[in-house]
């Protein structure tokens, strides 16, 4: 049993498979829709441009892979890997996501730097998470990110952190978790999301 | 409320630390990613490496470096000294770094942050500025590890650098580097308050209360802190607990 980690040449995914590796599972970096289908969990990465990410992920034939898996598994998106899952981003121009879940991708706004990052608190919404178990509030993760999620359904969100407006820093639904920030450069605290989700699939 | 950030700053020649730190139990303290994995345990909010090995083997040492942090530091972390190319950035990150710091080359060659930024994004690339006052009173930018001066106004260089789509400015003050007497608070205030993004003071902290005035007084975002942490005078916690106690927001 291992955990496959969609490699769809989308930035820093050394780290993240490090983290899992620490974590104690076994992974795979993978763009094969076969080893894909066979995993225990699903690991969708990414730092970068949107529009890329997509194109990425539809070249390698991966669209219908991830379709196929989402519900049937527990799958994790990381930054970019969340910010997919909605129906569009405008990041330099409006783009499509999977649309699995409804909403969209946009700059984040009002008087802050861009990017936003660094370690930021999170404010923990839905009390009885799954992933977040364990992770005390206003805990601090870390953030690197130009542009956040806005969701049309905030049931689907499990906390979210303030930086000029609250930005929505993870969301959670059935087995579909995503983080905004990343809990592969979030030291022990990110090491114990990674844990949690490891134990969602059954420990592996 | 985003937190300010430490950031322990690490010289490394052909592998090793540069000045072995003696006080701390590592089973090799010369090695800076033992190194490394200690202050992300001691609570280190990031890792910056400099590496100055100054010969061929340079971009080896560092592909090496950043490679190996990945596997033992889960803080982001960002290495510097002698990078000149895309292909030497695509290497250093594709090893696991979070970010690359350049200086002489950003500065020779504008193109090399723009195509930079371009590909892998600004929140990857920092520019690091090393200054020094000079008495047009404007403060200079020097080249090749303070060695050649450019004529050039640091505060000019770091909106350019912004521009060219640098993710962040790590700025050393050469005047107070080495004097323990504290950063330059004009010199961070004038390119803090000049540019949008963040800025990392470096150079002169000596004690704690170094870095509470260069985040009150000049708006820097992340400080960087060499001896003040390796020669065991403070530890992370420490600073990070007097920087709490003057209502500094830091991650504890």
């Amino acid at each position: 049993m291992y955990i496959a980690l969609i490699n769809y040449g989308m930035g820093n995914i050394k780290s993240v498979e490090n983290s899992f590796i620490k974590a104690g599972a076994e992974v795979r970096v993978t763009s094969d829709p076969m080893v894909i289908n066979r995993s225990a969990a699903i690991v969708l990465p990414g730092v970068g441009g949107f529009i890329d990410a997509y194109i990425n992920l539809e070249r390698k034939g991966l669209l219908k892979t991830i379709y196929k898996n989402i519900n049937k598994k527990p799958f994790l998106g990381i930054c970019l890997g969340m910010q997919l899952l909605f129906e569009y981003s405008l990041e330099v121009r409006k783009q499509r996501g999977l649309g699995i879940f409804k909403g969209s991708v946009h700059k984040i706004s009002g008087k802050v730097k861009i990017p936003h990052m660094g370690w930021n608190q999170i404010n923990i919404i839905k009390k009885n998470s799954k992933i977040l178990k364990g992770i005390k509030n206003s805990e601090n993760f870390y953030f690197v990110h130009s542009y956040h999620v806005i969701p049309s359904d905030y049931d689907i969100v499990s906390s979210t952190t303030d930086y000029g407006t609250d930005i929505v820093a993870s969301i959670e639904k059935d087995d579909i978790y995503g983080f905004q920030f990343h809990p592969e450069k979030s030291s022990l605290i990110g090491q114990r999301l990674i844990r949690n989700f490891l134990e969602l699939t059954g420990g592996i | 409320m985003i937190t300010k950030r430490i950031i322990p700053c690490l010289d490394v020649n052909r592998g090793r630390v540069v000045k072995g730190i003696g006080f701390i139990n590592l089973r090799d303290a010369g090695d800076p990613v033992e190194l490394a994995a200690f202050y992300d345990r001691e609570g280190a909010d990031e890792i910056v490496f400099l590496d100055i090995t100054a010969s061929h083997e340079n971009r080896k040492t560092v592909v090496e470096l950043a490679s190996r942090t990945s596997e033992k530091v889960f803080i982001p972390y960002t290495i510097g000294g002698g990078i000149k190319s895309i292909d030497d950035i695509r290497e250093i990150l594709k090893k696991g770094a979070d970010k690359i710091s350049i200086n002489t080359s950003a500065f020779n060659d504008h193109s090399l942050v723009e195509n930079a930024a371009e590909i892998f994004g600004s929140q990857c690339i920092v520019v690091a500025i090393d200054a020094k006052y000079c008495r047009k009173d404007y403060w200079e930018v020097f080249l090749n590890g303070g060695r050649t001066p450019t004529g050039k106004d640091a505060v000019e260089w770091a909106v350019e650098a912004e521009k060219l789509g640098a993710g962040e400015i790590l700025l050393t003050s050469m005047d107070k580097d080495g004097t323990k007497e504290g950063y330059d608070i004009e010199l961070t205030g004038a390119v803090s308050s000049a540019v949008n993004i963040p800025v990392i003071a470096s150079g002169g902290a000596g004690k704690l209360s170094h870095l509470r005035d260069v985040i009150k007084y000049a708006g820097a975002d992340a400080v960087l802190v060499a001896s003040i942490f390796h020669y065991g005078q403070h530890t992370i916690r420490e600073a990070k607990e007097y920087l709490r106690a003057e209502g500094i927001n830091v991650r504890l």
